[in-house]
């Protein structure tokens, strides 16, 4: 029974990114892209686990938490350069 | 009896962490503006690869007895973490003047951003 649930899940997100992808290639906005993006890389998190189920390995284990938290790096700094421009202010004094 | 009950569960919070995941990129793919697709994709994900999480956690603790703490810094992190990008990419979004939906009818940091701008421009031309 679990290896069955594990495989609908599996894709049921696919076609979940599936239409991620979508919005990132059409998106008429770029913090609509970015928003797609960080939902991409969360829903990797969700095949990562489920693909380490699927072969009964804890390998995997790291991945998780190494995916969730350059997804977050990434977003952060996105939306710092959408907002100011620049992502690492070298002047400190004209903040 | 209790690996039973428990493996059920497993299969429970797998459907319902792949169901919020794909419910939360419909919303992504279907709503009209940026900032009602960040309210679908940062509170569904969220919870669907809570739940994900949790059922990896309960598999490998019930079928293999690995007391896994890593999965549960993912899950707490991710809790954290990903409200907290979802603010960040709409308020860049909202300061770098993406329009809201045109039938949306209340701005209200429109508002606050018009009454707080003057002094803030005085300050800055000292």
């Amino acid at each position: 029974m679990l290896e069955i649930v594990v495989n609908i899940a599996l894709l049921v997100i696919a076609i979940a990114m599936v239409c991620l992808i979508y919005r990132v290639i059409k998106g008429p906005t770029m913090p609509d892209r970015v928003i797609a993006l960080d939902a991409i890389g969360i829903n990797l998190v969700a095949i990562i686990a489920l693909v380490s189920i699927m072969l009964k390995t804890s390998a995997f284990l790291d991945i998780i938490l190494l995916v969730a938290i350059l997804a977050f790096i990434g977003t952060v700094t996105f939306s710092k350069y959408l907002e100011k421009g620049v992502i690492v202010e070298h002047d400190r004094r004209n903040r | 009896m209790i690996e039973e009950i428990v493996r059920v569960v497993v299969v429970i919070l797998i459907i319902v962490g792949a169901f919020l995941n794909l419910v939360s990129a419909v919303g992504v793919l279907r709503l009209p503006d940026v900032y009602t697709r960040n309210h679908a994709a940062s509170k569904a994900a969220t919870l669907g690869i809570v739940s994900i999480l949790l059922a990896t956690f309960l598999y490998y603790y019930v079928e293999v007895g690995h007391f896994n703490a890593r999965l549960i810094l993912a899950m707490v992190f991710l809790f954290i973490t990903s409200p907290v990008a979802g603010h960040l990419i709409n308020r860049a979004a909202y300061n770098s003047g993406v329009k809201l939906w045109d039938k949306s009818v209340q701005d209200d940091l429109k508002k606050e951003m018009q009454q707080n701008s003057k002094p803030k421009r005085m300050k800055l031309s000292k």
